[in-house]
């Protein structure tokens, strides 16, 4: 069945957005959703996730807000949501063949369940994989902090490579995520929450405003970059590999159907989960703004890969991308730290020569004082940045009293040291080891400033 | 707060150089450091100030020293007087002002710079010119003074004002707020708005042609003069350094993989190539599945050892390796200073990198 | 760090994947290597091939450490 993308300057595709709160979180069976409570049939999960036969074990535990519980070492956070569109799965591309080009979303329902996330552990993978506090000052730092956690302690067959074993736990993440809001969906609550979001039209289309001139209003744009290095440092779009693919255009609403996830693991701090892109609050907002104070131009996505050649193309081509959207100015979102500095500047400064306006988010690795230069790559253009923060300031997170994976890999993450336990069983560790503490989609409130 | 004095006073250790300190001008700045009891110079003026601004304090001792002296010596002077200025127990020690006075600001700054890790508050003055701010600002707060002394009071005063809010405990957010040389290190705090809506307004501002902030101000980073070409490579020392984290199998130096606070110095004596079994990357930023299989594909020993046959140039028999992920450029330039010494002392001539 | 040894007077070949960041940083002779997680080797190439671009790159900064410069130069 395919569902063809509607013309340039027909009706723009328009999704509605259903949120149904989960207030607490519980095992028994059958899974359900009463009175907010959402209780999950624990055999029949992990049942279904041990189906894979690379899973040679998956436990269950479920985390709260203001418990005395670290998970650690996290790999993924999802929210659990299902699309009403009939053809249209969430996720699309993961576990079905989908082409974003000929089997575009149509406008119809998507559903999620907010106030709760599936979050995956298990024995680390990489070093840079983080953990989240619920309650104590590393709470301060996420917003996960804040949500009902059904952790997946995944333990894969013994032998598996490295790229096997983390395909293996984002597969496991996502199959939950589906059973529980397929499971929920089967009785659908009456209490929801719901919101209307419009896509832009496509430039060119006789819907579609030219730049703003004179009283117009201004057209924004949005760069959306993601990881894509390899092993651990991955992004997918639809079920494609970023780094094997030109940058393109999307559609804006494409992110809440999950188009956009994480095969990263890395950093903790900058790395956007696939809670972040379902919840791209950047995408969200220019989307609610779209046609009342700024008219939303388009999101173009790009890469970040590892090799010159690769950073020179994407970039030229994603400036050309946005500049086909005729805006005033762009948003640029980076991910991850280090050579990703030299793509943003690479696309800064590119986006900027065809006399369009940018502003960057960025986090900073200034040093654990603050004293030293805080990204390696920089370009006089570049002269409208957000900060989300001081990556290698440390904070001392006191000792929890429930840990959820396993805390002994705590002074190998990065942004831990052999000196990171304390005397008194406290950690003093990097941000960079906290998930989503320098998120740079800005979900954070985090900044830093001279002193 | 702290130790008081025993008629329950603050109490001040003044730091003066041999001028202010009474003992005499240039043709003195070669008099070793004594200690004197009580105020002297412009310790009167400044004991007079705090009581002005209601702060009971009392100058307990006054440290002087010569500036060719301290200049000379600074290693010495430091490790034989911080102790016997925390001996004093101070709750403040004050330095300077030292106006444009090159030798007396770094003295200043490098006394103040010693104190504060120690948990002792220090405050100091200096002309924007002095070598001292620079030399000292992200470790020291420094108010700015004029260049000579005619500006005494009005520096005096702005030290006074620091002064007390530091013998309150209080933590100074804002140094340029108070009259100081902004320190330059960056330090985290929670914004009202979150980071999006942030970049959003921004934008709107600079399409607008509005003003706006940046929140990180693109710094400049400065350049070296490139060394000679070598003549040749015939007989000459060449050693291999690499950011990219090779190091022996199980990291026996507990080099982090990232924000690496140490580097390795590792042997290639008798080494003809580098495998799975000999070594590994400890470096946290990239996939190192293809470098753990071959590490000659970031720390080339295989091919250096055999351009070495063909050249005839000397293979430095340490190569040096630490992970450049998250690593701060002020550790990396310190680790690159502390291996350069080593490389020149090690008769070393030329150095190829590798970074991933 | 190919600033600060070059500083303390040795003259340094930096190899490197992404040279605008070795520019950036002030490395003065720069040599681009192939991609991050493999700047010196490409494991997509039979073994021989791959020594052989390893070979040319080790070369290629030999050559660059016998070049008189008078500013950053990358030699591709």
């Amino acid at each position: 069945m395919s569902y063809a993308r509607p013309h340039a300057g027909v009706q723009p595709v328009t999704h509605l957005w259903r949120k149904i709160p989960v207030s607490d979180l519980g095992f028994s069976s059958p899974t359900r959703l009463e009175d907010g409570k959402l209780s999950i049939d624990i055999d029949e999960l992990t049942g279904l996730l041990q189906s894979d036969p690379n899973v040679r074990e998956a436990r269950l535990a479920i985390a709260r807000p203001g418990e005395s519980v670290r998970i650690i070492p996290v790999k993924d956070v999802i929210e659990p949501r299902l699309s009403l569109i009939p053809g249209v799965p969430v996720f699309p591309g993961v576990f079905s063949a989908w082409n974003p080009d000929v089997d575009g979303i149509a406008s119809g329902e998507i559903v999620s369940l907010s106030g709760m996330v599936v979050t995956t552990v298990g024995s680390i993978v990489g070093f840079q994989e983080g953990l989240i506090d619920m309650s104590g000052p590393g709470a301060r730092y996420s917003l996960f902090s804040g949500k009902l956690h059904l952790v997946l302690d995944v333990t894969v067959r013994e032998g598996m490579g490295r790229h096997d074993h983390e395909r293996t736990v984002r597969l496991a993440g996502l199959k939950a995520s589906n059973y529980i809001a397929g499971s929920v969906m089967k009785h659908p609550p009456r209490t929801d929450i719901r919101e209307t979001l419009v896509n832009p039209e496509s430039p060119g289309s006789p819907a579609s405003p030219g730049r703003a001139g004179g009283k117009g209003k201004p057209r924004i744009a949005y760069l959306y970059m993601l990881q894509s290095q390899g092993l651990l440092h991955d992004t997918y779009y639809c079920g494609v590999d970023v780094k094997t693919m030109p940058p393109r255009r999307i559609l804006p609403t494409e992110a809440l159907f999950g188009a956009i996830l994480s095969g990263n693991c890395v950093s903790a701090c900058d790395k956007n989960t696939t809670y972040h892109h379902q919840n791209n609050p950047i995408l969200l907002d220019l989307l609610r703004r779209h046609g009342t104070d700024l008219e939303f131009a388009g999101c173009v996505i790009t890469n970040e890969n590892v090799t010159l050649g690769d950073k020179q193309r994407s970039s030229t081509l994603a400036a050309e991308l946005v500049a086909s959207l005729v805006p005033d100015g762009v948003i640029i979102s980076k991910e991850g730290f280090g050579n990703p500095d030299a793509d943003l500047m690479m696309n800064c400064s590119k986006i900027e020569a065809h006399g369009i306006k940018t502003v960057l988010l960025t986090d900073e690795f200034a040093g654990q004082a603050g004293a030293s230069q805080s990204l390696v790559d920089t370009h006089p253009k570049a002269d409208a940045i957000v900060s989300t923060g001081n990556a290698n300031e440390v904070t001392v997170l006191p000792p929890m009293e429930k840990v959820i994976g396993d805390d002994r890999v705590i002074t190998t993450l990065a942004g831990g040291s052999s000196k990171s336990r304390l005397p008194d069983g406290s950690i003093a560790i990097e941000l960079q080891a906290l998930i989503g503490s320098t998120n740079q989609l800005g979900f954070e409130r985090l900044s830093s400033r001279f002193k | 707060m702290g130790a008081v004095s025993r008629n329950g006073k603050y109490r001040i250790v003044h730091y003066l150089n041999q001028f202010f300190g009474g003992v005499g001008g240039e043709e003195k700045a070669d008099c070793r450091p004594f200690t004197i009891k009580g105020p002297q110079g412009p310790g009167r003026l400044l004991e007079k100030l705090f009581r002005e601004g209601n702060a009971d304090v009392e100058i307990v001792a006054t440290v002087v020293c010569g500036d060719s002296y301290f200049a000379e010596n600074q290693e010495s002077v430091l490790r034989e007087w911080i102790p016997v200025i925390r001996e004093h127990r101070p709750d403040l020690v004050v330095a300077g002002p030292a106006f444009n006075a090159g030798r007396y600001g770094m003295a200043c700054g490098a006394i103040c710079s010693t104190l504060e890790p120690l948990g002792i508050p220090a405050v100091t003055a200096m002309f924007k010119e002095n070598p001292g701010v620079d030399q000292y600002r992200k470790t020291a707060l420094i108010v700015e003074s004029a260049n000579t002394v005619s500006g005494m009071e009005d520096a005096v005063r702005k030290m006074v004002r620091l002064g007390i809010k530091r013998l309150h405990g209080e933590e100074i957010e804002s140094p340029q707020a108070e009259g100081c040389f902004e320190q330059g290190i960056r330090r985290n705090y929670l914004h009202a708005d979150p980071a999006w809506r942030r970049a959003i307004d921004m934008l709107l501002r600079k399409i607008g042609g509005e003003p706006f902030e940046t929140e990180y101000p693109i710094p400049f980073f400065d350049r070296v003069e490139p060394r000679p070409a070598l003549p040749g490579l015939k007989g000459i020392t060449i050693a291999l350094v690499t950011s990219g984290g090779i190091v022996p199998t199980g990291n026996p130096d507990h080099i982090e993989s990232s924000s690496a606070s140490k580097f390795g110095k590792y042997s290639l004596e008798g080494l003809e190539s580098a495998d799975a079994t000999t070594h590994q990357s400890a470096h946290g930023g990239y996939d190192t599945t293809y470098v753990n299989a071959d590490p000659n594909r970031v720390l080339p020993i295989d091919v250096f050892r055999e351009l070495e046959r063909e050249m005839g140039f000397k293979p430095h028999p340490w190569y040096y390796a630490t992970v450049g992920n998250g690593t701060s450029v002020d550790n990396a330039q310190k680790f690159a200073k502390e291996i350069a010494v080593e490389l020149i002392r090690d008769g070393v001539q030329a150095v190829i990198l590798t970074s991933t | 760090m190919a600033k600060e040894i070059e500083r303390a007077g040795i003259p340094v070949a930096h190899i490197c994947s992404i040279i605008t960041i070795s520019q950036t940083v002030g490395a003065n002779r720069i040599v681009p290597a192939v991609a991050i997680p493999h700047p010196l080797g490409n494991p997509r190439l039979p073994p021989g091939e791959e020594k052989e671009v390893r070979r040319n790159l080790v070369k290629k900064a030999l050559a660059a450490l016998q070049t008189t410069i008078q500013e950053q130069t990358v030699f591709s």
